[in-house]
């Protein structure tokens, strides 16, 4: 009786968030692998009008052997190495550069992170007219400042490329983050307390040791929680692709979750709920064990 | 903010650098400041790119339109754009109105960004400050929401929404979108009040529990007028992300031209009736990031803050 005095506020009011998070999220991921087992391939059958059966791992095996797919496996792929790679190193770069307080460092600083708090959806109007396909006489957009600037050999096709496409999604992708894994990183180098720099120095150190083995390490821990951050995001890239693209059925840059937004669209409810359970396994192995990781350092 | 002794929450520590790390004078002219520097424009340069194609584009009328003048300032700055773009071009039916998703999404971002935050704030007290028994696992639990991709969830979202509108029409569009963001904003928002409170000292709340207090009064009175910080960091962080999300705008906004949030408009006026009008899309593309870029621009510190507690979400 004393024990639900003590106990019975906290626990309401945290009740509410529990009961939803209950329903939206594990109910829910219950329903998608449920769902992912059956043959709804069809609106009437997710209605009821028609039959459905259990058909097992059937529709994995469709997907994960259908060239279709593969090449929307394969393009995610592409596109989180490049988007990692891409802004981790501007990201980097900005931060070194800005660390040794320059003048107007505030308005670099916010420059550079500006484009975070612009929606995908409009950074993907703009860089649909900067990554247009036309070259030569007819080019706009970065191919015609190619031509400006005497790069003319640099003038492509970006996101029309069957295999590399993808890659002309991953520039406006990187543009919009690569200013926040500076923030991260310009943090971390404020973070390090300046008498370890000029212990080393005084040591005869020379810049580039001090960076080796006195920064880098103090900074490993922010490129870990970064990489699973842009990992994280790069996995569910979706409007980027749908604005630059104009919809879910462009081939060269398809990616699964414009997959699962076709497939949810033409009520195939049963393909859709498998690729978002294959997205949540991917996802599933990049973070548990860094999870794994972060609980042990606590302890 | 409000009381200065309180650590505020994830806010960058830019600031905080010492001075001493300021280039030192040594004799004769320092070249790595010079490149330094040079390097520091050339990639503003390229950042600021997009913003100068979309502001020339956005002003550019018909006579503009050859492929050969697309760097190029406009002959003559022409506003009509910008007029299309916001009210829209009823004769044609092409292009929905942006000023009127802008209120409609303004409608829903507030309510949904309020909601979150209280509950997150509700839930942050008890996790760390008015504990129950197995409240880490409870904590756990409710993180685990944050790190679950949307496409995880959405089929069975989708189809528990649609048997809802069949019996309540009048949810569909803005209450869906609400709802939505608020359920799923529990996590981030629990996570970044939690790790609030466990810096606010044990102390304030138990003389507050010496003095008889029962749980909903130290939390009205005690904790909340300290949360202020947290709070600003939680609705800029829910504000912009509802703001800017897509895929349930998409799925659960309603009818696109006259239900669905600024996304969802954006991108009907950009995919156009027969080929994109890059003149109106610009303008439009503009209008639809004012909201998110006046936070930014007013309430920087802030924002970063937000960034830096979650960007795992969803």
């Amino acid at each position: 009786m004393k024990k639900l005095k003590a106990y019975g506020p906290p626990v309401l009011m945290i009740a509410p968030s529990l009961i939803l998070i209950g329903i939206f999220v594990y109910y829910l991921i219950f329903g998608s692998v449920q769902t992912s087992m059956t043959d709804i391939h069809e609106l009437a059958q997710a209605t009821g009008r028609q039959e459905s059966h259990f058909v097992g791992l059937e529709n994995y095996a469709t997907l994960l052997t259908s060239p279709d797919f593969l090449h929307s496996l394969r393009n995610l792929l592409v596109y989180t190495l490049a988007f990692i790679a891409g802004t981790m190193f501007f990201g980097f770069l900005w931060a070194w550069l800005l660390d040794r307080r320059s003048k107007a460092e505030g308005v670099f600083r916010s420059l550079y992170l500006f484009p975070m708090a612009v929606s995908s959806v409009a950074a993907g109007v703009v860089w649909q007219w900067l990554l247009n396909s036309s070259t030569g006489q007819e080019a706009s957009g970065l191919n015609r400042l190619f031509q400006y600037i005497g790069l003319g050999g640099l003038q492509n096709g970006w996101i029309t490329d069957q295999d590399w496409g993808i890659l002309g999604i991953a520039m406006p992708a990187i543009w919009q983050m690569a200013g926040y894994i500076m923030a991260l990183f310009l943090a971390g180098f404020r973070g390090i307390p300046d008498e370890l720099r000029e212990a080393a120095r005084v040591d005869g150190a020379s810049e580039w040791k001090i960076y080796r083995y006195v920064l880098f390490p103090q900074l490993s821990p922010i490129a870990l929680s970064a990489l699973i951050i842009l990992g994280h995001m790069s996995l569910k890239i979706f409007d980027l692709v749908v604005a630059i693209t104009g919809g879910y059925t462009y081939y060269p840059t398809k990616v699964p979750a414009v997959d699962m937004a076709f497939y949810l669209n033409s009520g195939d409810y049963a393909l859709a709920s498998t690729v978002g359970v294959v997205l949540l396994l991917i996802i599933l192995v990049l973070i548990v064990p860094y999870l794994v990781h972060v609980a042990k350092e606590d302890k | 903010m409000s009381n200065s002794t309180l650590p505020s929450p994830g806010l960058t520590a830019f600031d905080n650098a010492p001075a001493a790390r300021a280039d030192k004078k040594k004799g004769g002219f320092d070249w790595g400041r010079l490149v330094r520097y040079l390097l520091l424009f050339f990639f503003l340069i390229v950042v600021l790119i997009p913003v100068y194609v979309l502001v020339i584009t956005s002003f550019k009328g018909i006579g503009d339109a050859s492929p050969d003048r697309a760097w190029i300032f406009p002959q003559e700055f022409i506003g009509d754009n910008w007029l299309t773009a916001f009210f829209g071009d009823d004769l044609a039916k092409a292009n929905p109105s942006i000023g009127a998703a802008l209120g409609r999404t303004l409608l829903m971002v507030v309510p949904a960004a309020v909601i979150s935050s209280f509950l997150g704030s509700m839930n942050g007290f008890v996790l760390s400050r008015w504990r129950f028994p197995y409240a880490n696992v409870v904590f756990t639990l409710l993180l685990f929401g944050m790190f679950i991709p949307y496409q995880a969830v959405m089929v069975p979202l989708y189809r528990m929404m649609t048997e809802l509108w069949k019996y309540t029409p009048l949810t569909q569009g803005t209450p869906s979108l609400i709802l939505l963001h608020v359920i799923y904003g529990i996590p981030i928002t629990t996570l970044i009040f939690r790790n609030y409170y466990q810096s606010v000292p044990k102390e304030l709340i138990e003389s507050a529990k010496v003095d008889g207090a029962g749980m909903l009064r130290t939390y009205s009175n005690v904790v909340l007028p300290i949360s202020i910080p947290s709070f600003v960091v939680v609705l800029i962080w829910q504000f912009t992300s509802a703001w800017n999300d897509f895929l349930f705008a998409v799925f659960f906004g309603g009818n696109p031209g006259t239900q669905a949030p600024v996304t969802v408009t954006l991108n009907m006026i950009a995919k156009g009736s027969i080929m994109t009008d890059y003149g109106i899309t610009m303008a439009a593309a503009f209008l639809a990031s004012v909201p998110t870029l006046l936070i930014y621009v007013l309430l920087g510190k802030y924002f970063v803050g937000g960034l830096m507690a979650g960007s795992v979400k969803g």
